[in-house]
């Protein structure tokens, strides 16, 4: 039978020879070898000191985007809720009042928007879904806490900051063709707002 | 006796019971760190810098436990079986000479807290008096893991007793003393035991390892087949006082083998350099503690590496072969010490 690797080797149920069953000589090859181990580069990550590099598209922590101006761009239409396959996602819809303008982008917003991070399965369903580009997911990590309730995050933890050198980067996460896609004039209104488009 | 000596040596028996329990207590953090290093991890490192704290933690941790004594449990034992553990662990360290002597003001100090003239004996027989410790707390939790693991310790123990006290009679029959200090003061310069008697040395380590439970005899405590053995049943400090014990008797062990085995506190061509005895009795006293350290981190060293031995395959290698071969060493020392003409 041809060998899948080089490196398999052929067992017997031969009897073991002197030098063998005296064990010692392979007792301290075998410790020669854990003492290599001893000096080899470790693997350990310290983690909260140094964090391994992660992909560019990777799934975390969802964000809701502003726009340039800093209104809210959900419109609470829903299709990420519907989109969602764990249905972590609820929201409660509200008409925009006069002079809110800045606020919210759109006529209608999300009065609240919550998602349960125990039921996210973090498959970035609902970025696919939304029309209005307002929701990201980020290679933020949800930390861990020791309460049930505290894993349910709201708007107060969903939606980026309105300062601008604090708004969430995810450039990254757009390839190029979408971005160009973006610029044409009838869809222009989603352009995205990033830290580094607004520099 | 005066009162200056009883007082020196009530001085030395705390500082032994001190470093013993500190060599110990940083044995678990060494343990840890060498399991670490030796699988490509970096082991405990939260508590202070290199997790230097982590043995204080630990015990902290132990103290603040809630600490369950089983109802059905026999409770004077359940409580005797540990201390006993960690008082005759803590009692080995007396005979063991941890260096030569001090000379202050005229006076002799000697490094050594009793220089007993059958120090082996005294060794051994409180060794053996551990296992009851073991015996009486896997008894006492009413508990079938409990007792299995205690009746694997106990036979364990007694088994390689054997073979281990005849290592050690073709070692007397050459030093031609049962003094610990005696033992130790013969191998001057490089005289070392070892190199007269290898294969008993070979001997007495292999029995050593069995003796403190250690892998790769360390089926007492087979967690994959009796839970935790004889401790099972014991939660706070009084698992403590068992982990702790055998720590405790790892160092004394190293300390053992470092004596009668490879020079205890001789260091070879010191007396070129250094010619004041005070700072000799203490660089020996450095360098016996080098060896120390040595052995405890081939004991751990040893642990991370092998497999533990199957039950039957364990009492074969003590009864049918350790001890055969160590009766054979016996009466071939016999044998070259008569061809020799050391004995007639």
């Amino acid at each position: 039978m041809q060998a899948l690797t080089k490196r398999s080797k052929v067992v017997s149920n031969k009897r073991m020879s002197f030098m063998e069953k005296i064990y010692l000589p392979a007792i301290i090859k075998g410790m020669m070898i854990t003492l290599s181990h001893f000096f080899k580069k470790k693997v350990t990550v310290n983690y909260p000191e140094v964090k391994r590099p992660i992909a560019p598209v990777y799934r975390g922590q969802h964000v809701l985007k502003r726009d340039e101006n800093g209104a809210e761009r959900c419109t609470a239409c829903g299709l990420c809720a519907v989109a969602c396959p764990a249905e972590a996602i609820t929201m409660v819809a509200e008409e925009r009042k006069a002079g809110e303008e800045g606020l919210y982008r759109e006529e209608k917003y999300a009065s609240t928007y919550e998602i349960n991070m125990l039921r996210c399965i973090f498959c970035g369903l609902c970025e696919e879904a939304c029309p209005k580009e307002a929701i990201f997911l980020t290679d933020r990590i949800v930390p861990s806490t020791f309460e049930r309730h505290e894993f349910v995050y709201g708007k107060d933890k969903l939606v980026e900051p309105t300062a601008k050198d604090e708004r969430v980067d995810i450039t990254e996460r757009q390839n190029v063709d979408t971005v160009e896609f973006k610029k044409h004039k009838e869809y222009a209104h989603n352009i995205l707002y990033t830290k580094n488009t607004l520099k | 006796m005066e009162w200056g000596d009883i007082i020196y040596k009530s001085i030395l028996v705390v500082c032994v019971f001190s470093v013993s329990l500190l060599v110990a207590m940083y044995s678990t953090y060494a343990e840890r760190k060498i399991a670490a290093f030796l699988q490509d991890r970096l082991g405990p490192n939260r508590a202070g810098p290199f997790g230097i704290l982590q043995p204080v933690a630990d015990g902290v941790k132990m103290f603040m436990k809630e600490e369950i004594i089983p109802d059905v449990s026999n409770k004077a034992l359940f409580i005797i079986g540990p201390s006993v553990a960690m008082f005759t662990a803590c009692m080995t360290g007396v005979v063991i000479p941890w260096g030569t002597e001090l000379v202050i003001g005229g006076k002799h100090y000697p490094l050594q807290v009793t220089d007993v003239n059958i120090g082996i004996l005294y060794l051994f027989g409180v060794v053996s008096i551990g296992v009851y410790g073991i015996m009486i707390g896997g008894w006492a939790s009413n508990n079938k893991y409990s007792l299995l693991g205690a009746i694997r310790a106990s036979s364990q123990m007694i088994s390689y007793e054997l073979a281990m006290g005849l290592s050690i009679v073709a070692l007397i029959m050459m030093t031609g003393t049962l003094s610990v200090r005696e033992i130790a003061a013969q191998q001057v310069g490089w005289h070392w035991n070892v190199l007269y008697q290898p294969f008993g040395c070979l001997l007495f380590m292999i029995c050593a390892f069995a003796e403190t439970n250690r892998a790769p005899f360390d089926l007492p405590e087979c967690e994959t087949e009796l839970v935790g053995g004889y401790h099972t049943e014991y939660s706070s400090m009084k698992l403590g006082f068992y982990l702790f014990a055998e720590y405790i008797n790892m160092f004394i062990s190293s300390a053992v083998i470092a004596t009668l085995y490879f020079g205890g506190y001789n260091m070879p061509f010191i007396g070129r350099w250094v010619h004041d005895p005070n700072w000799m009795a203490i660089l020996g006293t450095v360098f016996f503690f080098c060896k120390i350290f040595f052995f405890i981190f081939l004991f751990m060293w040893v642990r991370w590496t092998l497999p533990r031995f199957r039950y039957d395959q364990l009492m074969n290698l003590g009864w049918k072969i350790l001890i055969p071969l160590a009766l054979l060493h016996v009466a071939a020392t016999g044998v070259v010490m008569w061809l020799t003409g050391q004995i007639h």
